[in-house]
């Protein structure tokens, strides 16, 4: 079998993290909740974790660094827990729907949204946010890269606009964390959203947010902290705040254990390979007859996603015939971007995204273009 | 029967703060243990640091080297 879906969720993982799962599985209780050593086990491998990731986006202190399910969670709490009524709010066509949805749900309440066209290679311009600024523009929210095409935002750039005009910036790094390097200082982030099983390599269910120093976030939820049981009200300090209900533990032992072998690994390195692969796929398939592949390719930096079509087949056809027929696993479909898929215009077909990790090797690649140059000439 | 002694006690609004005081603490050798915050200092959950009282200055000295902002002090049987 060869994996190529790793922009849905990195199948293989490092034994590492499978094993700090299975330890915390049978030797962890419950973080936060009593002090005999089982507990104080999980809060301290929690603690740990939050450490490491403080540490691996540069944050302030660990006490930013929220643990949640998925970077939908994160994304849901960051925009409706910093948005109100009468805010207007910047926005990209490269969006997933984990920004999208939230969003529509606020304009439905009060928000006025903008969102930023893209051209037919999935770009956007960056004089365009600037451009729609308002008085009343409360933030931009906008993906680091676009799960479809791949392509990257600057954030660092976009930062600057955001500090020069003091309006927040939302980034949704789900397919760039573990794989680029984030600097949330650097960057003028101050609400960063990440989830644990993508490029990060640890367990699904895990993921998290950098909320920056002194921004307060509504929380989405309350009840259960450990702390301050007889107030009627949830305790307001961080990270707790946003943290309501038990963590979960056992996937954050996983996930710290991914960060480690990722420094050790080295992210550079791990960019460096992933890269290359999506490359020398790029280089073969744009070549092969009947291929339109979508996305920028003419920058250095992008995600290692390479999407494309076969003639006129619907993607799904052609994923379905890569899983059968090879044993290549693709994802098809609308990949829940449905203004990128609008941009490209590729509404009806769909895409195949092939998304590469670092546990692809150039074999599997070399395959997977020999399947595709068979499909393709088989179809003629 | 459970011995009680007189004890200083540090607690904190967080879990995360708790947790980065052990760790400090831990690299320095410094006096103490996590426990649950005594009822006498109020009722309900959480972690609380108990040391001997002399401990108190050279604790109070690695919570400011280190921008760990303790609840409150206190001194208390437990």
């Amino acid at each position: 079998m060869i994996y190529l879906d790793n922009a849905a969720t990195t199948m293989q993982k490092p034994d590492c993290v499978v094993r700090a799962v299975t330890k915390a599985l049978c030797s962890m209780g419950n973080a936060g909740r009593g002090a005999h050593d089982a507990a104080l086990h999980a809060s301290r491998t929690v603690f740990d974790t939050r450490m490491k990731l403080a540490d691996f986006f540069n944050a302030e202190n660990p006490k930013q660094i929220v643990f949640t399910a998925n970077s939908t969670e994160s994304l849901n709490i960051a925009i409706k827990g910093v948005l109100n009524p009468g805010d207007h709010v910047i926005t990209t066509e490269l969006e997933h729907n984990s920004v999208l949805r939230p969003l529509y749900e606020m304009e439905e309440k009060g928000i006025e949204l903008t969102i930023i066209k893209s051209d037919r290679q999935g770009n956007i311009r960056y004089e365009d946010f600037e451009d729609s600024i308002r008085s009343n523009t409360k933030a931009i929210i906008c993906t680091h890269g676009s799960n479809l095409t791949g392509n990257m935002i600057d954030i660092e750039k976009v930062g600057k606009i955001t500090k020069k005009h003091s309006i927040l910036l939302i980034v949704d790094a789900s397919q760039t964390a573990g794989v680029f390097p984030i600097d949330v200082q650097r960057m003028h982030i101050d609400i960063l959203c990440f989830t644990g099983h993508k490029s990060l390599l640890g367990p699904q269910g895990t993921g998290g947010m950098y909320v920056r120093e002194g921004l307060h976030v509504r929380p989405l939820l309350c009840g259960g902290s450990g702390i301050k049981s007889y107030s009627k009200k949830h305790p307001e300090e961080m990270p707790t705040a946003l943290e309501a209900g038990t963590l979960n533990g056992h996937g954050i032992a996983g996930l710290g254990a991914a960060i480690e072998y990722i420094r050790e690994i080295g992210i550079e390195n791990i960019r460096e390979h992933e890269s290359g692969l999506m490359w020398h796929f790029y280089d073969q398939v744009k070549e092969i007859p009947g291929v339109t592949v979508y996305g920028d390719f003419t920058g250095k930096d992008r995600c290692p996603i390479v999407s494309l079509n076969l003639m006129d087949y619907n993607s799904s056809e052609v994923s379905d015939a890569l899983a059968i027929q090879y044993d290549i696993f693709t994802r098809p479909g609308a990949h829940c971007a449905p203004l990128m898929h609008k941009a490209l215009g590729t509404q009806e077909q769909g895409a195949v995204r092939f998304s590469f990790s670092y546990f692809n090797t150039e074999e599997e690649i070399d395959q997977t273009i020999l399947a595709l140059k068979e499909l393709a000439s088989n179809s003629e | 029967m459970i011995k009680k002694e007189k004890k200083l006690i540090i607690t904190f609004s967080t879990t995360t703060d708790a947790m980065a005081m052990e760790m400090v603490c831990k690299k320095s050798g410094a006096d103490g243990r996590i426990i649950p915050v005594p009822p006498k200092i109020y009722a309900g959950c959480g972690l609380a640091w108990c040391a001997r009282p002399e401990s108190r200055d050279g604790l109070c000295a690695i919570m400011e080297h280190n921008d760990i902002y303790p609840e409150g002090l206190w001194e208390c049987l437990v």
